[in-house]
């Protein structure tokens, strides 16, 4: 047998073209049946296990899926905004603890999650070093923001601007980062978490500036009342917030209208999600609320629902595969006939030519067997970023 | 003709279907050791002799056995394992195998039956065999970038070298330039003496025929309808 196995090891080293050919094309037949399973179990894992534990979610009436998907997963889909008002009514409804998410801005392509403290322990999330945000400015990152841009306890991380064109835009803000997050193979491993407020300053509706009453330079102040000072644009915004200016951050404007993306709402019971959903149903014309893995459990049927179709080419397609390297081997076999008929004459059994052509597709079956599985592997060490870059960025 | 005959052919007969070849053989002795050329024109069944002998066919009648053992009465198994332990055969075209090189090429009966095996032995005669023959330094190559001289040096050292008792050669020295066809030759002859091996030559040339014990032509066995 082993001399079968060394007879055809030569064949296909000889023939190595067409055994690359062959192994390639039987490899990848294979893998992609199996690489289709994996990338879609790892999307319903991905996908369910974050909507399963979040029980109700608030934001604005529009595409419910566009929702979720920003809400749990900080997705580039953007539903209307909501204000802080529905923060308070869901406080003031004493049914479920509202948790606020504002999740417009970037730092370095990473999203910045501006929430409160309690998403921290709703979430479960602990921190690995440092500490949680305290002060106006500051950020907790994930642990793969952290370790891809090799960013530490101390260091900053500068806000992206919306658009590079708008140059009277708000200046991006400079934040210290003051604790990293325990690495939990989720999107938080890839967020920035600040403040509500925060966020709030990033999009300029609150900022912190030079103290216009100390002003003396007679270019800087355009006018002086008893009730307000009009400055030029030449005075200093600040574009990072520490202690020696944080004194002079202040928001304009109605805090209660202020804008978020949406609420995480946690019932205190089942009951009270049944009524607060109710509430919505029957009181609130501008925005929803949706149990996400509902919303999930409907997209992953559509998905699934291709991938019953993705199934059936992929079937089909082997059966192609198989049938053409049947034919490769039929051909090839009768382009050595005069081959075996020599190994024939010189006195070898037709078990042995039999045993010859085994070998020859034993290896072949092998060596497509162990790249498939490679390619598999390489595919599982990727699958969460795949998964994250197919269906949920 | 000596006192010991090694292969005796009794009242063969075989023909091929519709096709009108009918091979027709009443009596032939072959003696130990003696080296027959066979002749005869193409078709006549020169080809088919060598097939018969070696147990590659078998006859519709008579026999043909070699050393005592009737080889067309054997079964199939052992028909393959008496040719490849006890016959060494030069085919037409040299038939080596392209994707094995020289030394695999000359080991190669040795690794497709159970009836033989490669041992330190058998790797000490095949270099001393390629040494003798002139392809020592030859082993390692493929056999496609041979000359026809060499490639047929190889088809030699892989018949002999189960050192048989019975060399079959067809047509051993065609497509070869008259130098390389005496060098041949010679190389035949002189590997079928170190074994004191019978050999039976099927050839064209009859400017070599001289050389050889005793000339079989052909013609007188074979029947064919002109095409």
């Amino acid at each position: 047998m082993i001399d079968s196995f060394y007879l055809a090891w030569r064949y296909i080293v000889f023939n190595r073209v067409k055994t690359i050919t062959l192994v390639l094309c039987i490899s990848l037949v294979s893998f992609l049946p199996f690489a289709l399973k994996t990338l879609l179990n790892e999307s319903e894992h991905q996908l369910m296990s974050r909507a399963t534990t979040t029980p109700l979610l608030v934001g604005a009436k529009g595409n419910s899926l566009d929702l979720v998907m920003n809400s749990l997963y900080f997705s580039k889909e953007k539903p209307d905004f909501i204000s802080m008002k529905a923060i308070e009514k869901i406080m003031d409804s004493y049914l479920a603890l509202p948790i606020p998410l504002y999740t417009r801005f970037h730092a370095r392509d990473y999203p910045i999650v501006g929430t409160t403290l309690d998403y921290f322990e709703f979430r479960k999330r602990t921190i690995s070093t440092g500490r949680a945000f305290a002060m106006l400015g500051e950020c907790v990152i994930g642990a793969d923001v952290a370790s891809r841009l090799n960013i530490n306890v101390g260091d900053s991380i500068l806000s992206s601007p919306e658009n590079l064109f708008d140059l009277a835009g708000v200046y991006p803000l400079k934040m210290k980062v003051t604790g990293i997050l325990d690495k939990t193979n989720s999107v938080d491993d890839k967020a920035v978490f600040v403040d509500l407020k925060t966020t709030w300053v990033i999009q300029g509706l609150g900022h912190g500036h030079q103290d216009v009453k100390t002003l003396k330079q007679s270019g800087d102040v355009l006018s002086r009342s008893e009730k307000s000072i009009t400055t030029s644009a030449k005075i200093k915004q600040y574009t990072e917030i520490n202690t020696a200016n944080l004194e002079s951050f202040h928001f304009h404007g109605d805090p209660s209208i202020y804008p978020l993306t949406s609420i995480i709402a946690v019932p205190q019971d089942e009951k009270s999600a049944t009524i607060l959903m109710g509430r919505y149903l029957s009181e609130q014309k501008n925005q929803q609320i949706v149990r996400p893995k509902q919303v999930i459990e409907d997209l992953l049927g559509n998905i699934f629902q291709i991938k019953e179709f993705i199934d059936a080419v992929v079937l089909i397609v082997a059966m192609a595969m198989v049938l053409a390297v049947f034919l490769i081997f039929s051909l090839s076999f009768r382009l050595r006939q005069k081959e075996i008929g020599t190994i024939l004459h010189l006195g070898c059994s037709r078990s042995t030519v039999v045993k010859l052509i085994g070998a020859e597709i034993l290896i072949i079956a092998m060596f497509s067997g162990m790249l498939c599985y490679s390619a598999l592997l390489v595919l599982q060490h990727f699958q969460g970023e795949i998964v994250h870059k197919l269906f949920i960025s | 003709m000596g006192d010991f005959c090694l292969i005796n052919i009794d009242s063969l007969e075989l023909s091929y279907g519709n096709s009108g070849f009918r091979l027709s053989i009443p009596q032939l002795k072959i003696d130990d050791a003696e080296k027959v050329a066979v002749i005869g024109p193409s078709g006549s069944g020169k080809t088919t002799l060598l097939r018969l002998i070696s147990g590659i066919i078998v006859p519709q009648k008579g026999h043909v056995s070699i050393d005592g053992t009737i080889v067309s009465r054997l079964s199939d198994t052992q028909r393959r394992d008496y040719r490849i332990t006890n016959i060494g055969f030069i085919f037409q075209d040299f038939e080596l195998l392209d994707y094995l090189n020289v030394e695999d090429n000359i080991l190669h009966p040795y690794r497709i039956t159970q009836a033989l095996k490669i041992d330190a032995q058998v790797r000490t005669r095949a270099s001393e065999l390629a040494l003798e023959l002139g392809i020592q330094n030859k082993m390692k190559r493929l056999t496609n970038t041979l000359s026809q001289g060499e490639k047929q040096r190889t088809a030699i050292c892989r018949a002999m070298m189960i050192s048989p008792k019975l060399v079959l050669a067809d047509e051993a020295t065609g497509n070869l330039d008259p130098s390389n066809k005496t060098k041949i030759l010679d190389t035949l002859f002189r590997s079928a003496d170190s074994n004191k091996a019978t050999l039976i030559a099927v050839t064209h040339d009859h400017e070599l025929l001289d050389r050889f014990d005793r000339v079989i032509d052909f013609k007188q066995y074979c029947e064919a309808e002109a095409v």
